[in-house]
């Protein structure tokens, strides 16, 4: 018995060995050089591997920074690290950083509970995307938000949350890397980048229904009504097929607490960080 | 001997409330509101305005390209809105409202209760008569009929089975129609064989529709080709891929169509509503639906003008009572629950059924116990608690392997779960999310 243990002892450390000289060998044959500073870019990355990037993933955005020329280093971007990040790996790689405007992710509907009440029972699956080929939804609103929460699923920094007064999904701006996650899964496409504005000052229409006003109202109390007065205060604001739309470039120092004062139906939703601080 | 399909099926309880109730016509309505959009394909192009004044069979919106039907005024009276209105699932949809007054048929239709016999030489002149009349596939997806009734190049027909299984539960009125009209049926299937080239149609029936069965048998004897086989009473026979490996043994093979196995199926409304149109010159503006369900005062089968509000015909059978739970267009498997009841009954719907708290009911999911019985289920073959775990987890890299895209969404998994998983509903995200990764491809 002895024996038997001591042969199979010796020959399974003798096919070890001989493995070990093998892939020794074979490694050294078809050693390929990684750019060391692959590996380093990547643990600068927040290591989220969302994808915001347009990239792959981290590995995948890392490959892309150190093997990208200087102007094309300036499209490359990480929103979720942010300046802070890509100044660093501009630093680490020598090369001019690029800036971006900080942007969050604005829900596009104000159909809370209250504003939108539900008019038939919908017992289904609580997906978004299930309910929406289904039905127009509970309130009736065939653009409205669904209340049934894929986007609070699918983020992946704990940013949305399901409000419980309101019904609708809350973004919450600390955390929100705006990676873009949630616009491409919202059935409805209530979901817009938009920047955070200077201050935190945001102005925008928070409706996307395109229905005509009687119609749209019979649905939802904060419906856009296509009614014209915003347009009238600021001519950069555009209105199509009975929805307004702000864009991005309107200054909501200047115009957004007049906009949301101005608007009938409370669509349009004027932000400021520093009142909610002090509140 | 009775066919059916090999793997897969349930067996669910039938319901059969109205199969012994005769079909009759519902009446007209106050108003009608007419979808121009009641098949795939693009929505027809409305060619009348607001005041003209309709007569039965007009028509209202021409066929806009190749893959279109037209759509014709079911009720004689006055156009007085065309705009977006809302349809059952509450989406809103464009519709032509039309106020019924009198009851007048345009000159060409022959309203005479005639049998008529004697088929059209002219294959071109019955393709035409099918296209102006309207005529999609009446089984529920609406494909438009000359389309499927043109054998492309390179392409042969064998076979035409004629569609007579009505495997979902409650459901009467195909059963009704060729217990009603059978000879029509066999005529119109004899039409389509002439479109088609070829001398042979089955007429497939399932097994508990005995009174059907006979009088189809009976009269089949009298006309060359056309043959009746018996199906067995299984869930989803009725289905177009299930019923042919039934009938013929062959399997449609992965994103093809069945012509390209020689086969093409219509239901019996359509076939009914061929011969209508080539014999009678009628377009398509009324069909045969149930109204039905657990939680009715008692069932019908109505002969309904497309356009007539759902609202209406529930309140001909005793109205809403107090315990139902929802209102369904379709069948309880693969039909759409209602949102409103005001929208109109279109070609497509074959049933208004009343589900009480006790069918409609969904029980809260439990955990996966991994017992195969959605996998025996699947009439596709495929495994949908996979499908659904990774539905679940946002995880669609092995959705080409599953081929989830060759559900066909009958809800057989979801049913005889026991762990009252929606399988179904996960299975529809993945099959939406693979048509997605096919046309990144």
């Amino acid at each position: 018995m002895d024996n038997l243990i001591l042969t199979d002892f010796l020959t399974l450390t003798g096919i070890a060995f001989i493995a070990a000289l093998i892939l020794y060998f074979v490694s050294q044959k078809f050693h390929t050089e990684e750019d060391s500073r692959i590996r380093e870019v990547e643990a600068m990355l927040p290591q989220a591997n969302c994808g915001a990037c347009g990239r792959a993933g981290c590995h995948d955005f890392a490959v892309a920074c150190t093997k990208c020329t200087p102007q094309g280093f300036a499209k490359l971007y990480c929103p979720v690290g942010g300046a802070k990040v890509m100044n660093r790996i501009a630093e680490y790689l020598g090369m001019a950083a690029p800036s971006r405007e900080k942007t969050v992710a604005v829900l596009r509907c104000n159909g809370s509970c209250q504003n939108a009440p539900a008019k038939v029972n919908y017992n289904g699956i609580q997906f978004c995307r299930i309910a929406h080929n289904i039905s127009s939804g509970q309130s009736g609103c065939p653009d409205g938000c669904l209340r049934l929460g894929d986007c609070i699923k699918v983020c992946k920094f704990g940013a949305l949350s399901l409000n419980p007064q309101t019904g609708l999904p809350q973004v919450d701006e600390e955390k929100c890397t705006s990676c873009g996650a949630c616009v491409n899964i919202c059935p409805r496409n209530l979901f817009e980048i938009r920047l955070k504005g200077k201050n935190n000052k945001r102005v925008y229409v928070a409706c996307r229904n395109r229905q005509k006003g009687a119609l749209a109202r019979q649905n939802c109390k904060a419906a856009c009504i296509g009614c014209m007065k915003c347009a009238k205060l600021c001519p950069e604001i555009r209105i199509e097929d009975n929805l307004s739309y702000i864009p991005d470039t309107v200054d909501a120092a200047k115009y957004g607490r007049q906009l949301a004062q101005t608007c009938p139906t409370g669509a349009i939703t004027y932000i400021d960080e520093k009142e909610k601080q002090n509140d | 001997m009775t066919k059916t399909f090999p793997t897969g099926g349930i067996h669910p309880q039938k319901y059969k409330l109205a199969s012994d109730i005769a079909i009759t016509d519902a009446g007209l309505p106050e108003y009608v509101s007419i979808p121009v959009k009641q098949h795939i394909g693009a929505p027809a192009k409305i060619i009348v305005s607001r005041g003209d004044k309709v007569k039965v069979g007009t028509l209202l919106a021409a066929a806009d390209g190749i893959v279109s039907a037209p759509v014709h005024s079911s009720v004689s009276g006055e156009i007085v809105r065309i705009d977006r209105q809302e349809d059952s699932s509450g989406y809103y949809e464009d519709m032509i409202t039309i106020k019924v007054e009198g009851d007048e048929y345009i000159r060409e239709i022959d309203t005479s209760g005639k049998l008529i016999k004697n088929i059209p030489d002219n294959p071109e002149e019955i393709m035409q008569s099918i296209r102006n009349a309207g005529i999609v596939g009446l089984g529920g997806a609406g494909y438009p009929t000359p389309i499927k009734t043109t054998v492309p190049e390179g392409r042969k027909a064998e076979y035409l089975i004629v569609n007579g299984i009505e495997c979902e539960p409650f459901l009467c009125a195909d059963d009704r129609l060729m217990q009603e009209k059978a000879e029509e049926i066999i005529i119109g299937a004899k039409i389509i064989n002439k479109l088609l080239g070829i001398q042979k149609a089955i007429i497939a029936i399932d097994e508990n529709k005995p009174q059907a069965i006979e009088i189809m048998t009976r009269l089949t004897k009298s006309y060359v080709g056309v043959n009746v086989r018996t199906c067995e009473s299984k869930y989803p026979q009725g289905s177009e891929k299930q019923l042919i490996t039934a009938i013929t043994g062959r399997e449609v093979p992965i994103a093809k169509r069945p012509i390209d196995i020689g086969c093409i199926v219509q239901n019996v409304g359509t076939v009914f509503a061929v011969y209508e149109a080539v014999m009678k010159k009628k377009p398509l503006f009324e069909r045969i639906i149930t109204v039905s369900g657990d939680a009715a005062e008692k069932s019908a089968n109505f002969r309904v003008r497309i356009g007539t509000p759902a609202d209406f015909l529930i309140n001909k059978i005793g109205g809403l009572t107090e315990n139902t739970a929802e209102v369904i267009f379709g069948g309880p498997f693969m039909g759409t629950s209602v949102a409103n009841l005001q929208a109109p009954v279109t070609k497509l719907t074959s049933g208004i059924l009343l589900l009480s708290g006790k069918i409609a009911a969904k029980e809260p999911e439990t955990a996966c116990i991994r017992c195969g019985k959605c996998v025996d289920a699947c009439p596709q073959g495929l495994m949908p608690f996979e499908i659904a775990r990774r539905a679940r987890n946002n995880d669609f890299s092995q959705l080409m392997q599953l081929h989830a895209r060759d559900c066909i969404e009958c809800g057989s998994c979801a049913y005889i779960c026991p762990a009252r998983i929606p399988l179904l509903d996960y299975c529809k995200i993945s099959k939406a999310e693979a048509k997605k990764i096919l046309k990144k491809q």
